[in-house]
């Protein structure tokens, strides 16, 4: 699915990512944890395709293409999704509208004809209650005065509907209070498939006690400095990252 | 070279005199008499004067625009005003500055309400007129006023008695026909005390709407029957006439096709205790059209009044929006303007909080492509008796190019001390984190350039709560802005 090699990126002139490498199969569920600073959210953005980051060296093929070609609309065309730390509010923009141009963006990518209305109400409606979301909300404002729930909710909605393969989740957890994170996880977890990768961006070890994955990497200082199963999450949240910080300086 | 060419008008003025109604009303011919003087000695604003300072109009000087002495509603195109004519709806149109009862819709208006031409409330109401005429727009603001009342050769007249709920909505539709012709109007407006009352006034030129860029909005011509007809009568008219074909400058030969003309118009609102007056104005004037429109508002005590102003069209257009507050009365003004090539357009509001209570809330929104420039000039004044005064104005403006100009001057001038007043500007472009959320929501750039774009100004359409009007604006505001991506049909 996604293979990084090497990857180094610059933030002005300054290096925040010092070589990663990861190597993420379809269906494989991914955490990056990591201290503050550490380049967590510098890696979800440069895989997103957003500016402001200058890639000097490495690679990151996605399903055999040179993802960092590609400007951003297409890698979420092709099935690369973001949800947003920080979610933006459109206001004019409706989130029922938006949902509609995007999915239309993506069928016209792959060559088929625009969603049948009635076919994309029915969708939208139904992945709506299993977020357990009040429709009204697709009325209004693209995150217009809306919580910072109700704003991740509405990203894994678009997740929910969108259907990418990629689904980078960054800081997905914070601001969430657990009601809400829990809902937020059941969404995630409805989407596993055997065709779809997740890459959690976190700082906490909280979100994993709800979507349990694959693979857990500690980043820290720019690179992947420890990866293990599940039970490094723990350890982590045991011993803290002074733990893997100090490890690494040691070695 | 202002007062030369003042008196070019003013030697105009005899010949055209005896065509202007109220002949018979001293009182009438006296406020002429004055305005004319005034007139005279000032001729039309200048850059020297402050409220002037971004907008210079010394272009209807170079030209000497005639008024039209009477009605040729022969030119009306029947098919264009229907696009601009609300249904449901008392319709009073105005051809080249004169009233026209054919294309006029006046049926079934309750007893007692009053919807007709000014010069026939010339004949009929002469009373009310002398008591209400000239009271609101006052001559020494600025020579176009003067320059109105000397000039008028019709207008609208609304009057709403007292406790009466208008279920429909009036609709001036102001249509300029003539070549280098000048449409000078004076309409006044009365709601009585807790009366209620819509009215639109809408300003259009002869031929169809401004496309700015036709090559970007042929796909929504071709799919829009409004439009396709439009356009079609249009070229028709090039083939027509010779002298305009020749006389485009350089924009693509189907569209650039517009008459200059001025249009001068004062509208006096006068919304009396307790009344409740929405007042829409929609201006999309040929792109070659001058257009002064000033209105003058009253507020008795408790009386709620509403201004949603669209200033789309026009080479240049400038409108004035003051407002006097009476004791615990509210008033809500609302601006859009859009502007596209070498468009000009000002609008300047004032809000006069002259006694204790009274709430005023004012948000403008700007956006300017191309070489445009949008004014605004905000002046809220709290005079010493308005305590507890609460006023919020906002103006925020779009730039979609680097030669656009926006020029913004919001001015609070508080002489109370116990009052609330706040005032907020922007200029600035699109927002790059929206941006790029869009995009990776699979929409490319310049789709989402453009949906921020419409969104931004879309805002204001969405204030509009009659239907008919609400989609006639939104047209309008599509048919100025690339719209590659926007999908009116999922709005």
């Amino acid at each position: 699915m996604l293979s990084i090699k090497d990857l180094t990126v610059n933030v002005n002139d300054k290096q925040i990512l010092k070589g990663i490498n990861l190597e993420i199969k379809a269906g494989e569920i991914h955490a990056i944890m990591g201290p503050n600073g550490s380049g967590k959210s510098t890696l979800s953005h440069v895989l997103s395709g957003k500016s402001g980051y200058t890639v000097t060296g490495g690679t990151a093929t996605y399903q055999g293409k040179d993802l960092l070609e590609m400007a951003p609309e297409i890698r979420a065309r092709e099935g690369v999704f973001l949800a947003f730390q920080y979610p933006v509010e459109i206001p004019g923009v409706s989130n029922v509208y938006l949902l509609k141009a995007a999915l239309n963006s993506i069928r016209k990518h792959h060559g088929q004809s625009e969603v049948d209305a009635m076919d994309f109400l029915t969708l939208v409606k139904e992945k709506v209650r299993l977020l357990e979301m009040d429709e009204k909300f697709l009325y209004r404002a693209v995150n217009e005065g809306f919580s910072g729930g109700e704003k991740k909710r509405n990203e894994i909605l678009q997740m929910a509907i969108l259907e990418p393969k990629l689904c980078i989740l960054d800081e997905t957890d914070s601001g969430l209070d657990i009601d809400a994170l829990k809902i937020v996880a059941e969404g995630v977890n409805s989407l596993r498939s055997p065709e779809r990768s997740f890459v959690m961006v976190t700082h906490y070890q909280r979100l994993l006690d709800y979507i349990k994955p694959d693979k857990v990497h500690v980043l820290a200082h720019g690179r992947i400095v420890k990866s293990g199963g599940p039970e490094l999450a723990l350890e982590l949240e045991e011993k803290g990252y002074s733990w893997v910080e100090d490890n690494q300086a040691a070695a | 070279m202002t007062t030369a060419t003042a008196s070019r008008y003013t030697a105009e003025y005899q010949t055209i005199t005896s065509a202007l109604p109220g002949q018979n009303l001293p009182w009438l011919q006296e406020l002429r008499n004055d305005a004319l003087k005034k007139f005279s000695e000032q001729g039309f604003p200048s850059p020297r004067e402050e409220e002037w300072r971004y907008t210079n109009v010394s272009g209807i000087e170079k030209k000497l625009f005639s008024p039209q002495a009477s009605l040729t509603a022969g030119d009306v195109d029947a098919e264009r005003l229907k696009t601009c004519q609300l249904q449901d709806a008392w319709v009073v149109v105005l051809v080249n500055g004169h009233f026209s009862a054919e294309l006029s819709v006046l049926d079934g208006l309750p007893e007692g309400v009053s919807v007709m031409s000014m010069a026939d409330a010339l004949t009929t109401q002469s009373d009310t007129l002398e008591r209400y005429l000239g009271l609101a727009a006052n001559q020494a603001e600025h020579s176009f006023i003067a320059f109105n009342t000397a000039w008028f050769t019709d207008g609208l007249f609304v009057h709403v008695p007292a406790k009466q709920v208008l279920d429909r909505p009036i609709q001036l539709l102001h249509i300029v026909t003539g070549v280098d012709a000048m449409a000078t109007t004076r309409n006044v407006i009365v709601v009585d005390e807790m009366a209620e009352a819509r009215v639109i006034e809408t300003f259009i030129a002869r031929d169809g709407v401004y496309a700015a860029d036709l090559s970007g909005t042929s796909a929504a011509i071709a799919k829009d029957g409004v439009y396709a007809a439009d356009l079609s009568g249009t070229s028709a008219a090039i083939a027509r006439d010779g002298v305009y074909a020749a006389d485009l400058p350089g924009t693509s030969a189907a569209v650039g096709l517009t008459n200059a003309y001025v249009t001068a118009a004062v509208t006096e609102v006068f919304v009396e205790q307790n009344a409740n007056l929405t007042l829409y104005k929609m201006q999309s004037e040929s792109d070659k059209a001058y257009h002064f429109g000033g209105c003058y508002i009253k507020q008795a005590r408790d009386a709620r009044f509403t201004h949603h102003n669209f200033a789309f069209g026009g080479l240049m257009a400038r409108s004035d929006i003051h407002v006097d507050l009476d004791h615990a009365s509210e008033c809500e003004l609302n601006g859009l303007y859009l502007g596209v090539k070498r468009q000009h357009i000002d609008n300047h509001t004032r809000i006069n909080h002259l006694k204790p209570y009274a709430i005023s809330r004012e948000l403008y929104k700007g956006v300017l492509d191309d070489r445009a420039r949008g004014v605004f000039q905000g002046r809220v004044i709290v005079a010493v008796d308005a305590q507890k005064t609460d006023s919020q104005m906002n103006n925020r403006n779009l730039l979609l190019s680097d030669d656009a100009e926006a020029d913004t001057k919001p001015q609070l001038e508080i002489y109370a001390d116990d009052v609330k007043c706040g005032h907020g500007v922007t200029v600035g472009q699109l927002d790059e984190k929206s941006i790029f959320y869009l995009q990776s929501r699979c929409i490319d750039e310049e789709t989402a350039r453009n949906m921020l774009t419409f969104a931004f100004a879309n805002e204001m359409v969405d204030k509009i709560k009659i239907k008919g009007l609400h989609d006639m604006v939104l047209e309008q505001l599509l048919a100025r802005f690339p719209q590659e991506g926007v999908n009116k049909e999922w709005l």
